[in-house]
């Protein structure tokens, strides 16, 4: 039986999931000037994405994230941490040298060099760490085969 | 342009292909991917050993950023030899995998499969490559997880079972390599392996260092399944599909042979490990009982992938005699055993994977008489177990030799007697299988099968000839064996 019969339950949760959605783009977009990064941001991304699950059973939040997609993003998020590394390397630099990822293009808002480097990256990992930790309570929550 | 990052494409090749093969997912998709890429890696690792051999090891820094503050990639003759035989091991089993993958693994695993194998080339390959103590650690747990993942992949129920038990003692290991490598860092305050040997306080033993060497060795050595630590390997070997265990049982142990290697010859030294501490005379006593112990454990197995996987532990035996005689000869006996093992296991557990399509069972009584109706796969297992016992004109015999010729040189009768008697074992296990194939009535199973596929006898071949090759043409396996060891001793002293 899922938590969707208590109607205080289902309405924090509501409030809540917008909020916490929030505060993980904050973490993945700030973990540039302070702490935080893609890590933190993507398993606080899943955390919504549980409270979901516990709270309005598995299969919506299967219909909001399904696993088909999940296992998808997971190999997404390693291609472009990768991606951002041969595309140093092909610019001329070495793998992952972020130097070599300076450009001109509206230098105040654009971010450049190894800013934008350490940006694409922590992109990488936020969007796999999320698909991992969804796909990890999946698992656990469905004790059968999910795909 | 190309030439300089081949060092790193070796390993964003094989890292980012892996990645793409889920994505796309088409199982035949994935295959052609993984058979290209692994056949690319084997290319890029030829052309990386033959610029060592004409200009000396090759130095990368990742991201631009100086060693040792940054992540360094070397490649040297030690390496780039076991990166070698790696790579060429990976994709010989990738073109002979298809039959088997299809037979032995659900197909919805395919792309998965393909996957991991791909990410677990990675972790081997990285590890050998980096110059880096902690990113040895984060290589050596891709490669561990991703052949976790591989074994419990099987349709049996058992694979998840061995896979589990696998996974609990091989995070054990990674763990006591992990906590050596944080206490090296607390003393040198480096991580890359070049500078920790020359930081690393080794006057008189202190006692951190000590302790970060115990857990070091002991790690490894439940990664390399030394004898006392080496329960996970025989159900590992056993229960995974056929594919995984040619290419597991080629590399995987002999890259934490390699580490062990670099760990005593490079960090820590010879006098630290030797003199200093007893570790030559306890590895040797361990090797060899290893070897007897293994050896005849093989001769009991009436299931012939358990019976090879017995034979591997007792082979690493015979690796670690030839690193803990400490000298150049031992260490290139130790040093080039490790690719001819990685030839001849390959090819018998091709072999196997031959049998387990055509008779659907490596039960030894269900081999019976196979001689007869799949005579390329049985004279196939024949040469290989020739190599294995240590046959003249066999790569088995070139490592034996050396091993044996090191142990007489250096006065270490016992040794050399018992190698010889631990010979014997071999020949025990090896003819039991072929007796049973040649010299007995044919079972139902084997009355009624036929000749192994040809896309399988192929590669099979391929690295039965391999072993018959190098035991006559020994400049590329001894040759460089030998160059590695010399290149290790030089910078040790």
């Amino acid at each position: 039986m899922s938590m969707n019969t208590f109607p205080i339950i289902r309405v924090v949760t509501k409030l809540l999931i917008p909020y916490i959605l929030l505060f993980a783009l904050y973490v993945q977009f700030h973990g540039d000037y302070g702490p935080g990064g893609g890590f933190q941001a993507g398993v606080i991304l899943a955390a919504a994405l549980t409270l979901y699950g516990l709270v309005f059973g598995l299969e919506a939040a299967k219909r909001v994230a399904p696993p088909k997609l999940m296992q998808r993003l997971m190999a997404l998020g390693v291609l472009i941490y990768a991606g951002t590394g041969v595309a140093t390397m092909l610019m001329g630099g070495n793998f992952l040298d972020y130097n070599h990822l300076t450009h001109d293009v509206w230098p105040q808002v654009l971010p450049s060099g190894q800013h934008l480097g350490i940006f694409l990256v922590e992109l990488g990992v936020g969007v796999t760490v999320t698909a991992v930790m969804t796909m990890i309570f999946y698992t656990f929550a469905g004790r059968q085969h999910i795909t | 342009m190309i030439a300089s990052q081949l060092p790193v494409l070796l390993i964003v090749l094989p890292l980012m292909t892996a990645p793409l093969c889920v994505l796309l997912g088409g199982r035949r998709l994935a295959y052609l991917l993984a058979l290209t890429v692994s056949a690319c890696v084997f290319g890029i690792s030829l052309a990386l050993m033959a610029r060592v051999l004409q200009s000396g090891p090759i130095h990368y820094d990742i991201g631009g950023w100086q060693p040792p503050y940054g992540i360094e990639y070397v490649v040297d003759y030690l390496s780039g030899f076991v990166m070698l035989f790696v790579s060429a091991i990976a994709a010989i089993v990738l073109a002979y995998a298809p039959r088997t993958v299809e037979l032995e693994i659900p197909g919805s695993k395919h792309t998965l499969f393909y996957a991991s194998y791909l990410l677990c080339l990675t972790g081997l390959l990285g590890m050998c490559i980096t110059g880096d103590l902690f990113n040895v650690f984060v290589f050596l747990e891709i490669s561990s997880l991703s052949s976790y993942a591989m074994i419990s992949l099987a349709r049996t129920r058992r694979a998840p079972l061995a896979a589990l038990r696998y996974l609990i003692l091989g995070t054990v290991g990674a763990t006591f390599f992990l906590i050596g490598i944080g206490l090296v860092y607390q003393m040198t305050g480096t991580l890359n392996l070049d500078d920790i040997a020359h930081r690393l306080p080794r006057e008189g033993g202190p006692r951190t260092i000590l302790v970060a060497f115990a857990f070091m060795t002991i790690g490894l050595c439940i990664k390399m399944a030394v004898f006392p630590v080496h329960s996970w390997l025989p159900n590992a070997y056993t229960y995974a599909p056929s594919a995984v265990t040619a290419f597991i049982a080629a590399t995987s142990t002999k890259v934490s042979v390699y580490i062990f290697i670099r760990l005593v010859y490079d960090i820590f030294t010879p006098e630290f490990a030797f003199d200093l501490l007893p570790l030559d005379s306890e590895l040797t006593t361990l090797a060899l009982v290893g070897i007897f112990v293994a050896s005849t454990s093989a001769i009991y197995q009436s299931d012939v992938k358990r019976l090879l996987a017995y034979s591997s532990i007792a082979q690493i035996g015979y690796m670690l005699l030839g690193i803990s005689m400490g000298t150049q000869e031992g260490l290139t006996a130790g040093i080039v055993h490790m690719f001819n093992h990685a030839l001849i296991k390959g090819g018998l557990f091709m072999v196997v994977g031959c049998y387990a399509l055509q008779l659907r069972s490596v039960q030894l009584e269900d081999w019976r008489g196979a001689g007869r109706t799949m005579p390329w796969t049985s004279m196939a297992w024949a040469l290989g177990g020739l190599g294995l016992i240590g046959v003249p004109v066999t790569v088995g015999f070139v490592s034996k030799w050396l091993l044996l010729t090191t142990a007489v040189q250096t006065e270490h009768w016992a040794v050399a007697v018992l190698m010889l008697v631990s010979s014997l074992l071999a020949v025990v296990y090896i003819w039991r299988v072929v007796e049973t194939l040649y010299f007995h009535e044919p079972s139902g199973r084997a009355a009624r099968a036929k000749e192994a596929p040809l896309s399988m006898l192929v590669p099979t071949y391929v690295v039965i000839a391999a072993t018959l090759l190098f035991g006559v043409w020994t400049t590329y396996s001894a040759g460089l064996a030998g160059r590695a060891a010399a290149a290790l001793l030089g910078a040790g002293s």
